[in-house]
């Protein structure tokens, strides 16, 4: 394979990373602020995916039948998953969580890991009751489609893709949109309004809020809203992406979705987003390193395929957390004794 | 500190209970071994029916275990106690288990998990290391005896037979050369530093050496595969069983290998990092066992793999009334039994030793405790490496009972499943981690799939078959003993005052402020209990 053919293929790889990437960056989201906050990894937040994915599932499905525009049947599904998502995730804060803060670390870390394993099986009940086990998408019309098929139909954007020798399918554009908004709907949320503010506060000094008037059980309450919000956009995206999934298929991506949380620096919001872009391209390069080998004429390159991806990102958490703890974009955060 | 002051905690102002316990013992025992006597029951008609239904029988095997938990708890003669421990271990439930292989089978999981437990309890409950990865160490012991003792090895030297490479016995000496050169260099390097501290220099020199070192082996190990693999047809069913003995030690040692290659790295970081990145290492060695076909035969799994061949033994059996296909059963039994006997000493006795009050020292306060000299790495390092050499030997004879091993056997949720039963019996409670790991191997093993048998027929659909909702039931052991009882079913006493002293604290944790001194929101408060502590440190007895 000579460099001309080779060039536009690593092109496409890294793009579908990013995409990949922006998935993974919504899911890290809601680990870093649940942590910016209490300081407590959620563990649960995989499932709290898994559920908004379950819930776009369902929406697609009951839809499908109806004669509407897809892109309202993608806002509804986006929404009930967003509705049901953050609902849980305050439900789980307000039973779980809540009663355990001032219990040692070890406490609470340990029920999320049960509230997990909890939902797990609920999931599947649930589902199961319906005979459904692997759920597969049934995305509207044309979303699978190439971004552009014919030059005719093709937006300036599209043109613009064309030339450069990007293959993108719309449901991958529209998953960077959609992305893209939730990203600016929580900046906007976290720096610009009264809520936000309070959140950072709360995060930053919980007793002094408290003596500042700020009600902290109400913002860590909001701040697990957003955040289950942000983990039912992402189910959703995931699901687009992946097309099947399952009750147990949110360990691999909030793994991953955590250590890109790390990488950013766990606690900052453009560090979440950092991490799971990087994650994201990582992964895919990892993806298609047996064809890197036949570049380089090396067979041994062909032996690491996807079941390697994993260990990729674990890797990476361990050479981050070795070398920077704090992350990328983390502040230090001195231990006071 | 003798042994017996281990079983003899605090019972002043109890009733003596001694003739309940052994009248406990006689009926529980004869109704364990009436319902496990297949043509006793023939002959009971529709009474035996009832002895024979899965839940029942459950219901006696927990009953009869209680035994033991009751001869540790209550105040009785001390004779009456270590009668019905014995007893109950060593002639009812092998006579039982005579009738029945399956309660033998049941037993040896349930002391695997206990010794598991055990390990996991020196590093979650006395280190305080949250470690999610636990199985790990349990899959490097098994695969350590399964690749050896079984035709995988053979084929690993047919491999080797065919693939050479430059390798004879040139490289072997050459390899030998180098692992001797660099590990002598690395004790004298260690010696040197012992005595004036360590320089740039001698840190580097010292890495050098140890991967010198691992390259010597590597290079040595490959050439002795090679020169070996002529002997592969000789070894198609694996070594000679009589090496189990030697592995038992070698799988100590592997398990305890890793255990220091994945600490070094790692045990740098704290709490939530620590859990989550031991989760991952955990996973990578699945993925390795998934994808190493030619050592591992990937997710196909290794079998048969041999046990031990013990004669003299099987022979004993036999005299006692043993059929032949149950004599390695018991003899597992018999080796599991002893080793947890030791585990359970080796636990004991660490936990009172210097490396114990270091661990519970770190594991209350890391900084305070590095501020009274307690090498951080090197301890929480014996801690992991500890806990996984019981994991270690486990694994070698759960390989050897199974006679099969898979990676499927190694996933994340069996780590968890260790958790729990650390956490439900009440972590850094050695009785309680036992109970604990009872419990839950029943709850696997026998309850639930018998509660889905007896449901099969009520029109309960399939998916809330309680045989399915392991995971359900885990995660709700895990959080209501969080909410309700963090510190376990048989706590430790400092353990017990360390969740609890807010309670007799002025406290500010209600209204959710506690939390607010962020990572130092629990230990700020140990102030207030620590002559309490203290007591407790300087001892077993008061």
């Amino acid at each position: 394979m000579d460099l001309a053919t080779l060039l536009p293929f690593l092109v496409n790889v890294i793009v579908g990373g990013l995409v990949l990437g922006f998935v993974y960056a919504i899911i890290a989201l809601g680990y870093t602020m649940v942590y910016g906050v209490l300081q407590l990894i959620n563990f649960a937040h995989s499932e709290v995916f898994v559920t908004g994915a379950v819930v776009g599932f369902e929406v697609f499905r009951v839809l499908n039948g109806v004669e509407m525009n897809g892109y309202l049947k993608l806002l509804i599904a986006l929404l009930a998953a967003m509705l049901v998502s953050g609902g849980l995730n305050v439900l789980i804060e307000r039973l779980a969580y809540r009663p355990l803060r001032g219990a040692p670390k070890l406490v609470p870390l340990i029920t999320a890991i049960g509230v997990s394993l909890i939902l797990q099986d609920v999931l599947r009940v649930i589902e199961g009751f319906q005979g459904r086990f692997d759920l597969t998408y049934t995305l509207p019309n044309g979303f699978a489609n190439k971004f552009c098929a014919a030059e005719s139909t093709c937006a300036p954007l599209g043109n613009f893709l064309r030339g450069v020798g990007i293959d993108m399918q719309l449901k991958d554009v529209i998953l960077v949109v959609v992305a893209l908004i939730s990203l600016a709907v929580l900046n906007y949320i976290v720096n610009r309004t009264r809520m936000g503010k309070a959140i950072r506060a709360v995060a930053q000094d919980r007793v002094t809020a408290g003596l500042m008037g700020i009600d902290s059980n109400r913002m860590i309450s909001a701040t697990f809203l957003i955040g289950g919000a942000l983990g039912g956009i992402s189910g959703v995206l995931f699901g687009m992406k992946f097309g099947t999934v399952n009750a147990y298929s949110g360990f691999d991506p909030g793994i991953i979705a955590f250590t890109a949380a790390v990488l950013g620096g766990i606690g900052s919001i453009p560090g979440a987003v950092l991490g799971g872009l990087t994650l994201g391209v990582i992964q895919n390069l990892i993806g298609v390193t047996n064809i890197l080998g036949m570049v380089v004429g090396s067979e041994n390159l062909g032996a690491i395929d996807a079941s390697y991806q994993r260990i990729g990102a674990f890797i990476v958490l361990v050479l981050i957390l070795i070398f920077k703890p704090t992350g990328l974009l983390g502040k230090s955060n001195v231990e006071k004794v | 500190m003798s042994l017996p002051s281990m079983f003899d905690t605090n019972r002043d102002g109890k009733p003596d209970r001694t003739i309940l316990l052994i009248a406990f013992f006689l009926i529980t025992s004869a109704v364990l071994l009436v319902s496990h006597n297949g043509p006793l029951l023939e002959g009971l008609g529709s009474a035996g029916q009832f002895l024979k239904n899965p839940i029942t029988e459950a219901f006696f095997v927990s009953l009869f275990l209680a035994n033991i938990l009751f001869a540790y708890l209550w105040k009785a003669a001390p004779w009456a106690r270590a009668l019905v421990g014995v007893a109950s271990l060593l002639i009812v439930l092998p006579w039982a288990g005579r009738e029945d292989t399956s309660l033998l089978d049941l037993s040896i999981q349930i002391m695997i998990f206990a010794a598991l437990a055990l390990g996991l309890n020196i590093v979650v409950g006395l280190a305080g290391l949250l470690d999610l990865g636990y199985v790990a160490f349990f899959a490097v012991g098994a695969y350590t005896w399964g690749i050896f003792a079984s035709p995988r090895f053979a084929e690993i030297l047919r491999y080797y037979g065919e693939n050479p490479g430059a390798t004879n016995a040139g490289t072997l000496a050459i390899g030998l050369f180098l692992t001797v050169v660099t590990a002598a260099s690395m004790v004298y390097i260690n010696r040197l530093t012992s005595r004036q501290a360590p320089t740039a220099t001698s840190t580097w020199s010292f890495r050098l050496a140890a991967f010198g070192l691992v390259a010597g082996l590597t290079l040595a190990a490959r050439a002795t595969i090679v020169l070996m693999s002529g002997q592969a047809e000789g070894l198609a069913n694996g070594i000679d069983p009589g090496f189990f003995w030697l592995f038992l030690a070698l799988s100590v040692l592997a398990a305890a290998i890793v255990g220091v290659l994945i600490g070094l790295p790692v045990l740098r970081l704290k709490g939530d990092y620590l859990a989550i990145i031991t989760l991952g290492l955990g996973e990578v060695i699945r993925v390795l066992a998934n994808n190493l076909d030619l050592y591992t035969a990937g997710s196909q799994g290794i079998t048969p793999i041999r046990s031990a061949n013990v004669p003299w033994f099987n022979s004993l059996a036999g005299a006692l009334g043993f059929t032949e296909d149950q004599h390695y059963l018991l003899f597992l039994y018999v080796l599991v039994l002893i080793v947890v006997g030791v585990i359970l000493l080796v636990n004991v006795r660490l936990d009172r030793s210097r490396i114990g009050r270091a661990w519970i020292a770190i594991r209350d306060d890391e900084v305070a405790a590095q501020a009274m000299g307690v090498p951080l790495v090197q301890t929480k390092l014996i801690a992991f490496a500890t806990g996984a050499s019981f994991a270690g030997i486990m694994g070698m004879i759960f390989a050897a009972k199974q006679t099969f091993i898979s990676p499927e056997s190694f996933n994340l949720f069996q780590s968890i499943g260790v958790l729990s039963m650390v956490i439900l019996g009440g972590m850094g409670s050695f009785p309680g981690v036992i109970l604990g790991a009872a419990v839950v191997t029943l709850l696997n093993l026998r309850i639930l799939p018998g509660l889905g048998e007896a449901t099969a027929n009520l029109g309960i659909p399939q998916q809330v078959n309680p045989g399915q909702l392991q995971r359900l039931i885990f995660g709700i052991i895990l959080v209501a003993m969080m909410l309700l009882r963090p510190e376990g079913l048989l706590p430790n006493k400092r353990r017990t005052l360390e969740l609890h002293h807010e309670d007799n604290q002025e406290d500010d944790s209600v209204d959710g402020n506690a939390g607010a001194l962020g990572n130092t929101g629990a230990e700020v408060y140990s102030a207030g209990v620590a002559p309490a502590k203290h007591e407790d440190n300087a001892g077993g007895r008061k």
